[in-house]
């Protein structure tokens, strides 16, 4: 298990001093200074070798993606934003911190920004998160106070202002370019891609998104090493992750564990078992309601990384939010439940998601009920396959894998409901 | 999915005069030119005083930001936070109902406000104290299942604790927010299993609840003087910015060239900014000349609003416009409300020049055949 001390984000419950007073006493802002004194191509290199994967769920180097800023401004200014709408069903893990640990964020940002030659950074938080973003806003105003931000950033003698900007609650500001727009006061519809945004992002200029937790990271990171960041997980699947497993365990909690951590320990450790028992477990969504559900009894000893949970067991590490669901759980009816998630949260732009959606959703709601004919299975396969790819942004491919994960994984028991209604008799897998 | 505005619209909106001036620094955290970066927190703050979203309070959002009222009434009806109908007096309960919180007992939440609300969603109840509504994830999943309130989140609940809530809630009372099992945030229910040795005594709350608890507001309609106004971007912040305008000022109708502040001349931080020139007030007239003003909408970016607001601060011909100096058009940069920048990026003296002369520009030849307006 993971060590106090080798843990980023010391005060994720917020038990402790949670002001700039005692972050620093946690080791938080040393040396901030010195760390921008090395350059732009110091911390971008260290941040490759570290081998950080971005931490919002599509898993990208963090450090390659900070080495596409232009090198030289051609005029424009550049920017950093930070995606805090964390909105993935199952995803909790960034409100910790940004009410807990506000500062590894905000000494993230700093340094961040410097790498990437932007004066300014944007962290676009979720509507929902009031107190959240009076929790981050109230240790930006430290900071401001203490000379951390602003002018001559924490005596770095790099001039760096940090705003706090909100949506209102919409999922799909979580893509990066829907965030962009939403950000420049528009409806959030992602845009096509190129130009990506950091040759043409926030109002036409380079900008680079990354989510909270990769940001939140780097400044440790960059004190520790990247060797010692390296050391925790498999070989291209580094570092520490916040965990955030909620469902039918009995302690659902959010967890910062070392990556390549197997399912097994993360749960007996952190929260106190399965409920009823490993037996009981059904199924797990190991990565956000975006990627497909695994069986429970493929679980157990899962290793919880990128490379593992998708090569091996065909999902996905996402954003790492755990959803277990014991056999108390109507499977169909779970991934019907996300299947209006995605309804109700497609934009509207492109017609395979916004009409794709709903179809999808109208055939599960027949599948929960049994109300189908068998072929229909097939055809449901079939209209996720178009949808898949066939949209800007990634929504459609997120709507389409939780149904392609269940009718993978739980055939069987969508057959027997038909059979069952068909027949008149209520199987043993009927609902309730 | 379809939203429309309400059918029963109030007559006005107006912010307070301490959510205005909050609204005003929130317009200084985008670049000039960029204040429609600013619609949605205007918006929000706009459904924090009123309880919800009005079509005259769309309207004045827009106006402040010089944007036309179809892009705010896009973003209103788009974002789904944004409540297009009157809501409970006292409160909008939002349960979230997303897989996390479904399998934990979210239905059972919704059977609660079924029977303790109203039938279905966004009705108000029979007393016009709640309103609710299933939400999709609300980002709190480990403390499934959980619903807002106001501005607070409920967590780790019951359907007993739940009805509880609301009737203290209707008896006028606030309940602490937060997880309603005894946890502090986001730990282990049973005791923590890491993070065992940093303890430094810790505070009674965690930091929503301290703030929920502090300042008091959670189900509170929102005056702009429940906290102290900080706007830290504008007096300590690296970037030059332009100093807060008056309150009097964001009333278009009422801004004149009198009321206008210079910009200040601190140097700019952005190597990439131009140098700020100092503003300087150029010739205005009172009336147009008695040939009668000239049509300014036919330079490109002036539409029919900027073109009552250049006439209300006394430009009526193209020959002004294309006498200003760069000082002269740092000023008017700075007065257009709302467009402030618009000169300067679109070139209107240059273009001014040429309509001046007589001659036409690519722009102003559509305009004339009426292919524009």
């Amino acid at each position: 298990m993971l060590k106090d001390q080798d843990r980023i984000f010391t005060n994720i419950y917020g038990m402790h001093d949670r002001t700039l007073k005692g972050a620093i006493a946690r080791g938080h802002w040393d040396g901030t200074a010195k760390i921008i004194q090395n350059g732009r191509d110091w911390i971008i290199d260290q941040m490759k070798a570290s081998g950080l994967r971005g931490r919002g769920g599509a898993g990208f180097p963090t450090g390659l993606k900070w080495s596409f800023m232009p090198k030289e401004s051609d005029g424009r200014p550049a920017y950093l934003v930070i995606n805090a709408d964390e909105s993935e069903p199952g995803t909790c893990k960034d409100r910790e911190i940004m009410r807990h640990d506000p500062h590894t964020l905000i000494e993230g940002a700093l340094i961040a920004s410097f790498a990437m030659n932007a004066h300014a950074c944007y962290i676009y938080i979720r509507g929902e998160y009031i107190r959240e973003k009076e929790a981050l806003q109230a240790a930006i105003d430290e900071c401001y106070d203490a000379g951390l931000l602003g002018k001559n950033a924490a005596k770095s003698g790099w001039d760096f202002d940090l705003y706090l900007h909100h949506g209102a609650g919409a999922y799909i500001c979580g893509e990066e370019t829907a965030l962009i727009e939403s950000l420049e006061g528009k409806k959030g519809m992602p845009r096509m891609k190129p130009p990506f945004p950091a040759g043409a992002g926030l109002y036409g200029c380079p900008t680079t998104v990354n989510n909270v937790e990769s940001i939140a990271v780097a400044p440790t990171i960059l004190r520790r090493g990247p060797e010692w960041f390296s050391s925790f997980g498999r070989q291209n699947n580094a570092g520490t992750k916040l965990f955030a497993v909620s469902g039918h365990v009995n302690n659902p909690c959010v967890v910062e564990e070392a990556m390549s951590i197997t399912f097994e320990e993360l749960i007996e450790k952190h929260c106190g078992g399965i409920r009823g028992g490993w037996d009981n477990l059904q199924a797990v969504i190991p990565g956000g309601s975006s990627v497909p559900c695994v069986r429970g009894e493929k679980m157990r000893d899962a290793i919880m990384d990128f490379d593992y949970l998708r090569g091996d067991l065909g999902s996905g590490l996402g954003t790492a939010a755990v959803i277990v669901m014991d056999k108390s759980v109507d499977m169909i009816k779970a991934i019907w439940r996300l299947s209006k998630f995605y309804k109700h949260e497609s934009c509207g732009q492109c017609t395979p998601c916004r009409e794709g959606t709903g179809w999808m959703m109208r055939v599960m709601d027949r599948l929960v009920k049994g109300e189908a004919s068998l072929e229909e299975i097939d055809m449901l396969w079939d209209v996720t396959k178009q949808v898949e790819g066939h949209t800007i942004c990634a929504l459609g491919d997120a709507a389409a894998w939780p149904i392609q994960g269940l009718i993978r994984n739980f055939r069987e028991e969508i057959e027997d409901r038909i059979k069952a209604t068909q027949s008149g008799r209520t199987g043993a897998m009927a609902a309730e | 999915m379809l939203r429309r505005l309400h059918h029963e619209q109030p007559e006005t909106f107006a912010f307070s005069p301490a959510n205005l001036a909050w609204a005003q620094g929130q317009i200084q955290k985008y670049p000039q030119g960029r204040q429609a970066s600013a619609v949605i927190p205007l918006l929000w703050r706009a459904q924090e005083q009123e309880g919800w979203l009005s079509k005259p309070a769309i309207e004045a959002v827009a106006d402040m930001l010089g944007m036309a009222y179809i892009r705010v009434l896009e973003v209103a009806t788009f974002y789904f936070m944004f409540q297009l109908q009157p809501v409970g007096s006292i409160a909008h309960v939002q349960v979230c109902g997303t897989l996390s919180c479904m399998i934990c007992g979210a239905e059972d939440l919704i059977g609660v406000c079924k029977e303790k609300i109203a039938d279905k969603a966004h009705q108000v109840s029979a007393d016009g104290k709640f309103s609710w509504e299933e939400v999709e994830c609300l980002g709190s999943c480990s403390n499934a299942p959980m619903v807002q309130i106001g501005k607070d989140y409920y967590e780790d609940l019951t359907a007993e604790r739940f009805a509880e809530i609301l009737d203290e809630l209707a008896a006028g009372k606030v309940p602490t927010p937060g997880p309603q099992n005894g946890r502090y945030a986001a730990e282990p229910l049973k005791g923590l299993t890491s993070l065992t040795e940093y303890d430094s005594g810790k505070t009674k709350y965690n930091a929503s609840v301290q703030l929920a608890t502090d300042i008091g507001d959670t189900v509170k309609r929102i005056d702009g003087t429940e906290v102290p106004l900080l706007t830290p971007w504008i007096d300590k912040g690296a970037r030059a910015a332009t100093p807060p305008k008056s309150t009097e000022s964001a009333d278009r109708a009422a801004s004149k060239p009198a009321h206008a502040q210079k910009k200040t001349a601190a140097p700019s931080a952005k190597p990439s900014d131009a140098a700020p020139t100092a503003a300087k007030k150029p010739r205005t007239m009172k009336a147009p000349r008695k040939a009668g003003a000239d049509d300014l909408k036919q330079i490109k970016g002036v539409g029919p609003k900027l073109e009552k607001l250049l006439n209300s601060l006394g430009f009526f011909h193209f020959d002004q416009i294309s006498k200003w100096s760069a000082e002269e058009l740092a000023w008017v940069d700075d007065n257009l409300e709302g467009f402030k920048g618009r000169a300067t990026r679109d070139d209107w003296v240059g273009q001014a020049t040429l309509l001046a002369s007589g001659e036409m520009t690519e722009f102003s030849s559509r305009v004339k055949k009426g292919d524009v307006y």
